[in-house]
């Protein structure tokens, strides 16, 4: 169990795994999240299931090289098996038929934004697309976002690829040009507080998918606590997605800080090991 | 035995003094257990003092019925190996129980010696713990007598104390029994809570792998009700559900400031650092340090999280409670411990608000002072704050270890199980049976934050409730 059948670079840092795992991939629904574990010294960290098929028993899991953790996962070949794998967590997004969805994904946020974008369009909304990240080489899974959306607006910072700006320009242009029903962000944590901030402005329903640290993802350490609506709410069973006019952005900013002397010291010490 | 020695020379005899290791020493090392444990001679002397009376009053004490006057006259008669066996009659975990039990407030309290003489009771947790530990070092293979099969497939939701005592006593009636675990680990608390300077990791192993041996199956990182469902279980046989999902579940005071970096639940700094290894360089999870550390609660988290902050390189490893000593609820040798090796008491003190540096790393907090007034639903006196009594503390980091609540994840999963407004489960209280009949319950799930023994208790009893449950449904 758990074997990696499939490994493909989609960049450099930018990595799409296939894990064999029959009763996740039959369990679980689009949002939720699995838990890892790379060697018996590795850590616990969250991945949001990028896909499943129920069928073959796997899932798909797409990681960006941040530190120790993601780079022990991506050094791991097709035919290793990852040591520890829980899932599936957090409770699943609300999916319901409400007219138009303005789906907007940053970096490697685009990977589980994929499988929401799937289900709003065969729930029967029109779905509209925009993906964004630094530039070229971090854009990825553009060709499935496509089949499943009735329009793609592809952005990159520095304009090597689609149109040459933030996120939040492509949502703003489609926010004004037509009627959106609600919104789904997921990405890194400043570019969610800002696209946030623009459909507070227009007063559409937005979720985010927040990417807290976690320990045990189950509910039992409080690692992962955010503040939503003024209550403290956990991630890994009340989310990971909340109404993102009710996060706490700054706090969940902070908190995201809460390890980096511990996360720098520990990838210089593991540098040094290769 | 009793005719060897006549009672009153019996009573001439101090109760042993439990060889420990010094405070100095202990507080640089995570992994080194205090209380070293008693050499043969000493357990046969202390085992002398018991006086086997007629009327066991120790039995009564004890939430799981260890026939105590039987396994420590064994120890006296130096057949420890017969003495461990007495204890595995009724306790899945003896090496366990004789080191986090509240003996003071269960068996030892109950003891003649205490009852009756006014005098420290027989060292009935140390002679338990002798015992056990004898038998693991020996290698000699005990493992209990099991029923022949009978194929009836029955599961537990969690690998925690209570859902251990069950499933040992299961797989002794002849059961087919899996333990399923969210986490990597089994073990739950014994595992992820209790530090190693207290219950090593190594005996909760060697007693997991005697039910191992007897036949209990066990499966990691599996959620029952979200890996796969408790119908899909059903669908696979299981028969019989024991829900002891325990109480994993953080409490915050909810004061400001409360989110700040370096402010974690107990469960959270114990988990990093007791089932992660945090404290090693070899394993990557991290744990944040303090040289000022506040530890807020009175309980055994409370002192566990308060002596692993100490041994991290606390400077100062402050205890925040906002009642008196008396009424903390830790054990009393936690306790001690605590002070020997340097823990400081602030008692009758409760945080307001905690404040930040620039990064939002906790830098410091603001407390009042307390009174006692008249008890409140707990049976203690309620504590109230002293008007303009507020003073600063520098604090870099802080632990929340003010209580636990039940995991809410099982519950979700199953709309008809009947909870209490706190989350925990309704059962029958002698069968531990909840509103769905195949379902027992037992442990924290059903009593909020308590004790492993109590765990235990509930899980024997579960298990031999189910078993009737099981056999009158087969027959009808």
């Amino acid at each position: 169990m758990n074997k990696i059948v499939e490994k493909e670079y989609f960049s450099d840092k930018v990595v799409r795994l296939v894990v064999e795992n029959p009763m996740i991939a039959k369990s679980r629904k689009p949002g939720n999240f699995v838990i890892l574990r790379v060697g018996e010294d590795g850590e616990r960290f969250p991945l949001t299931i990028a896909g499943a098929d129920p069928v073959r028993g796997t899932i798909t899991l797409v990681v960006q090289i941040m530190g120790v953790s993601s780079s022990k996962l991506v050094a791991l070949e097709v035919g290793d098996s990852i040591t520890d794998l829980v899932g599936p967590l957090g409770k699943p997004t609300h999916i319901s038929n409400i007219g138009t969805v303005l789906a907007a994904g940053g970096g490697v946020g685009v990977a589980p934004l994929l499988p929401i974008v799937e289900a709003f369009k065969k729930a029967g909304n029109k779905v509209i697309t925009v993906i964004a990240a630094r530039n070229k080489d971090l854009i990825i899974l553009e060709d499935e976002i496509r089949k499943w959306s009735d329009e793609v607006i592809v952005m990159t910072d520095d304009g090597s690829y689609g149109r040459q700006g933030l996120v939040t320009a492509g949502m703003e242009e489609i926010i004004q040009r037509e009627k959106v029903d609600e919104c789904i962000v997921i990405g890194p944590a400043v570019m969610m507080k800002f696209a946030s901030l623009l459909t507070k402005k227009y007063n559409i329903p937005t979720q985010a998918s927040l990417n807290s640290i976690m320990v045990d993802g189950t509910g039992m350490c409080g690692a992962c606590r955010v503040t939503v609506g003024g209550k403290t709410k956990f991630t890994c069973v009340d989310g990971p997605e909340f109404d993102a006019h009710q996060v706490d952005f700054d706090e969940m900013l902070m908190r995201l800080g809460g390890y980096i002397q511990e996360e720098k010291r520990a990838t210089e010490i593991y540098s040094q090991k290769l | 035995m009793r005719s060897k020695t006549k009672n009153k020379d019996r009573m001439l005899i101090d109760r042993v003094k439990m060889p420990e290791l010094a405070a100095v020493i202990r507080v640089k090392h995570q992994d080194r257990e205090v209380n070293m444990g008693l050499e043969l001679a000493q357990a046969q002397a202390e085992a002398t003092r018991c006086m086997d009376c007629s009327n066991p009053t120790c039995i009564e004490g004890c939430p799981v019925s260890i026939n105590i006057p039987k396994f420590i006259k064994y120890i006296e008669k130096g057949d420890i190996l017969m003495a461990a066996s007495t204890l595995k009659e009724t306790n899945a975990l003896p090496a366990v129980c004789g080191r986090v039990c509240p003996l003071e407030k269960q068996c030892e309290s109950r003891c003649f010696y205490v009852d009756k003489l006014n005098k420290p009771s027989v060292a009935i947790g140390h002679l338990e713990r002798f015992a056990a530990d004898f038998e693991r070092n020996s290698g000699a293979s005990n493992i209990a007598d099991t029923a022949s099969p009978n194929g009836i497939k029955v599961a537990t939701v969690g690998s925690g104390p209570a859902a251990l005592s069950f499933a040992g006593d299961m797989v002794k009636y002849g059961y087919d029994v899996t333990v399923f675990e969210a986490l990597h680990e089994i073990g739950g608390v014994l595992k992820y809570g209790i530090p190693e300077f207290r219950l090593p990791n190594s005996v909760v192993d060697f007693e997991l792998e005697n039910l191992r041996k007897m036949g209990v199956k066990f499966e990691t990182n599996y959620i029952v009700g979200r890996t796969s469902s408790f119908d899909d279980l059903r669908e696979e046989g299981y028969k019989g559900f024991f829900i002891a999902s325990g109480a994993g579940l953080p409490r915050f005071m909810e004061i400001p400031g409360e989110n700040f970096n370096g402010i974690l639940s107990s469960n959270e700094y114990l988990t990093r650092v007791n089932l992660m290894g945090a404290a090693t360089d070899e394993k990557d999870t991290p744990v944040l340090r303090g040289k000022n550390v506040a530890v807020i609660g009175g309980g055994n988290t409370a002192m566990d999280s308060v002596r692993t902050a100490l041994r991290l390189g606390a400077q100062r490893a402050i205890i925040v409670y906002r009642r008196s000593e008396a009424e903390m609820p830790a054990r009393v040798e936690e306790v001690k411990h605590a002070k020997e090796e340097g823990v400081e008491f602030m008692t009758l003190c409760n945080p307001l608000e905690y404040f930040a540096d620039a990064k939002g790393r906790v830098s410091g907090m603001r407390l009042n002072r307390m009174g006692l007034g008249e008890p409140d639903a707990s049976g203690r006196r309620r504590p109230m704050p002293i008007e303009g009594s507020e003073f600063e503390l520098d604090v870099d980091l802080v632990v929340v270890a003010v209580g636990v609540s039940p995991n809410p994840l099982v519950p979700s999963c199953l709309p008809d199980l009947k909870v209490t407004k706190w989350g925990t489960i309704i059962v029958d209280e002698d069968k531990m049976q909840s509103s769905i009949s195949e379902m027992f319950a037992g442990g924290d799930i059903v009593r909020g934050g308590a004790t492993v023994i109590l765990a235990m208790g509930d899980g024997r009893r579960a298990a031999e409730n189910m078993h009737h449950y099981l056999q009158n449904k087969s027959i009808n």
